[in-house]
């Protein structure tokens, strides 16, 4: 099953490659990785998120708490939380599909951050269904070129213990 | 002002560190030309494997942390083994390595290797120092971590230029640890229920691995046991632990446990375990060990827990904490269940004992057997890798905690020489056993110079069988007699070698010459080698093959001569 690791750590050389590392040691993949400076700038977050088995997955957790510079580890997967991806889109769109392309775009809410002669670049936000909602009504207008961000994750509600 | 040579020297002689064991090179040689004119004593090995290796024996021998250096690049990566070692068997190990100026660092210069990402998966932290401010921190925090909960190896990498940089160093302000989140402490909630369940429990047994010698708990596992009556099995690590000759000690499980040892561990109804991670070569097949029994688990390294062996308990402790606890818990009743496990053991003990008959060549066992006769149960043992290893854990009764010394989570050959050197540093005036055999001591076998330059009280007695005896054991039993790149042929002349090194030396080939052989070494004084030729088609027995249960464990039993799983009748 997926999951979701939200690791806090010390804002330290080298930490990102010790996380990654603990990871793939166990033969996880990692499916998507996003780490970046928290409202502190000496601690990092990263979100994680890893396919695998419960078991093994909490002796991960383990073993990350264990490192001098993480701070705490949180498997948010079963937690309520509010999640988010970022994907460019360059999406084929002559005069005679833009329209529709467009529609669709407005449908779910995306921008359109670029407009070339035979392409548009849409951006879009959401959580995973939505991607792969957005990416499957812009597949058969022929998607020339793709890029996304990991998913971001906060959990809901008030949160006062630690972060 | 002090540079950051001298506050490091300054450092570990306030944290009463007695000697370092290294090798110089050109990145680290702004260190040596300030530790020449400290107190501080170092001791120059004849490889950085060697002087890891000897700040583990050091370690494991007295408890406290061990020290060793090495340059940057080769003499850094030379070190990996033993820091691996640290690992495995939890040491508390610091090493000091030299690196290319900070400014040559990422441009493949001379002598140049990422240290610290070479380590990282073999290390509890790396370092690798940027500026001198933040070296009182590092090297406060680094001592912690090596020392703290469950000790290990910590590296600390010092750009050339920074030895020499001088500053107003101010003193740490200690960062450690404190932004980490507690865990929550279940000792309350559990203790009564864990106190519980022993008592009622009619076949318990308690399985102690290294964490108790850790701890310093082995007094405290001694009340223990004498107060609730219960058995103690032990892993390799867990050796010294529990004194071999108390009526409750039935020796080593796993892999090579000795037979009623494992018969306990398969048929006990609650199983308290203490300070072992409970590894493959105890457990077996993890997802069937003891599916009946009651398991509680007491280690100090959280993800230990429930990492191999689901436990009905487990409990986030010290060993030496839990066990203060459960003592002061106390009012165990001795009742009588206990009797009946007492006496199926016993005769287990009567059906299947070690063989101590033997006829023919000399066995590895006789020779450590006598080794224990005459030098008795309180002598430093230490072993390298391989049957004899097993051999040692099995036979040589060893009755004071920190005096069996063994490479048990890497097993790593070529350990034993340098770890004994190590050891006998660190407990002057005590000799030290080194059962090795043919095959390992040629792997780290250049300490000879440095225990002769030493003049240490190091017993080398090489269990000579001519061959890699673990390996062709392996080839016999699971490769049906294909023995591939496991002889040795009689290389080198073991008396001559020592000569060469100017050590006295004997050799026994003959049952014989065995006793007076054994005299010889432990009458001599400073160090000694012994060459004992001994029958290579022993095999360790029990054998309890990868993944196997305890009860299939392969043996001769009731005097037949071929191997059999204990369980097929
Ligand atoms: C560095 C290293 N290389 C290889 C091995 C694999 N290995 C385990 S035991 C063994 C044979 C050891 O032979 P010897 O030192 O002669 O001891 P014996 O088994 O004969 O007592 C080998 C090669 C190891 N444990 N460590």
């Amino acid at each position: 099953m997926k999951h979701t690791f939200a690791v806090l750590v010390e804002n330290s050389p080298g930490v990102l490659s010790k996380v990654a590392g603990l990871f793939s040691r166990r033969g996880f993949n990692i499916e998507s990785l996003v780490v970046s400076e928290t409202e502190d700038s000496s601690t990092s977050r990263m979100t994680i998120v890893v396919e695998g088995d419960n078991r093994v997955l909490e002796q991960v957790g383990k073993q990350l708490n264990k490192q001098v510079d993480v701070i705490k580890v949180n498997d948010i997967t079963n937690e309520e939380t509010v999640e988010r991806q970022l994907c460019l889109i360059r999406v084929s769109a002559d005069q005679s599909t833009r329209q529709e392309v467009l529609q669709i775009t407005e449908v779910f809410r995306c921008r359109v951050v670029d407009i070339g002669r035979k392409s548009l670049i849409v951006e879009a936000t959401g959580d995973e269904a939505k991607m792969q909602a957005i990416i499957r009504s812009l597949w058969p207008f022929g998607i020339m070129e793709l890029v996304r961000t990991g998913k971001v994750a906060m959990v809901r509600g008030e949160r006062n213990k630690g972060k | 002002m002090k540079n950051g040579a001298q506050y490091i020297i300054d450092f570990l002689l306030k944290k009463e560190v007695e000697m370092v064991f290294g090798y110089p090179g050109g990145q680290i040689l702004n260190f040596y030309e300030y530790l020449g004119k400290s107190p501080l004593k170092h001791v120059l090995v004849r490889h950085e494997q060697g002087g890891a290796h000897a700040a583990c024996g050091y370690a494991r021998a007295t408890g406290k942390p061990g020290v060793c250096l090495a340059t940057s690049g080769p003499g850094a990566t030379n070190l990996v083994t033993g820091i691996a070692d640290a690992y495995l068997d939890s040491i508390p190990l610091l090493a000091i390595t030299g690196q290319v100026n900070l400014n040559d660092i990422g441009k493949d210069s001379f002598q140049e290797a990422d240290i610290t990402g070479i380590v990282t998966p073999v290390t509890k932290h790396s370092y690798l120092l940027e500026s001198l401010d933040t070296l009182p921190e590092i090297l406060d925090e680094a001592w912690q971590v090596a020392t703290g909960g469950r000790p290990g190896p910590v590296l600390i990498d010092v750009p050339k230029n920074l030895f020499l940089a001088e500053g107003e160093i101010a003193d740490s302000r200690q960062t450690l640890h404190t932004r980490k989140v507690k865990k929550a402490d279940r000792t309350e909630e559990l203790m009564p229920k864990i106190t519980e369940a022993l008592s009622k429990a009619k076949q318990p047994l308690i399985l102690t691995g290294g964490g108790v010698v850790t701890a310093g708990a082995c007094d405290l596992l001694i009340k223990l046991a004498e107060e609730t009556g219960i058995p103690v099995v032990n892993t390799l690590m867990g050796k010294s632990a529990f004194p071999a000759d108390h009526p409750l000690a039935l020796g080593m499980v796993g892999m090579h446990g000795v037979a009623a040892a494992n018969l306990a561990l398969s048929n006990c109804d609650l199983l308290l375990c203490l300070g072992t991670r409970l590894s493959d070569r105890v457990t077996g097949n993890r997802r069937q060990f003891l599916e009946k029994a009651c398991i509680i688990h007491v280690d100090v390294d959280a993800a230990e827990l429930q990492k191999n062996v689901d436990a009905n308990y487990c409990l986030q402790l010290d060993a030496r904490l839990f066990l203060q606890r459960i003592l002061d818990e106390g009012h165990f009743k001795k009742n009588g269940d206990i009797a009946q496990w007492h006496q199926q053991i016993d005769r287990w003990q009567q059906e299947h004992p070690l063989p101590t008959d033997f006829s023919g060549l000399i066995k590895p066992q006789e020779v450590i057997l006598e080794a224990a006769r005459q030098a008795g149960s309180k002598a430093i043992v230490v072993t390298d890798v391989g049957q004899h290893q097993m051999f040692v854990a099995q036979y040589y009764p060893i009755s004071r905690c920190r005096n069996f010394l063994t490479s048990g989570g890497l097993g790593a050959m070529g350990f034993g020489l340098p770890a004994a050197m190590g050891a006998a540093f660190g407990r002057p005036g005590e000799d030290v056993l080194l059962f090795v055999g043919d095959g390992g001591f040629q792997m780290t076998l250049q300490e000879l110079a440095t225990i002769r330059e030493h003049n240490l009280p190091v017993k080398v007695i090489i269990l000579n069988n001519s061959t890699l005896g673990m390996i062709h054991q392996w080839q016999d039993v699971v490769f049906k007699k294909h023995y591939v790149a496991s002889n040795l042929p009689p290389l080198p002349d073991f008396v001559k070698l020592a000569a060469a090194y100017d050590i006295p030396a004997v050799i026994a080939a003959t049952r014989e010459e065995l006793s007076q052989a054994m005299e010889f070494v432990l009458k001599t004084e400073g160090p000694v080698i012994a060459d004992f030729r001994v029958d290579k088609e022993e095999m360790v027995l029990p054998f309890i093959l990868p993944g196997g249960k305890p009860e299939d464990m392969l043996g001769r039993w009731q005097g037949e001569t071929h191997l059999r799983s204990f369980s097929r009748k």
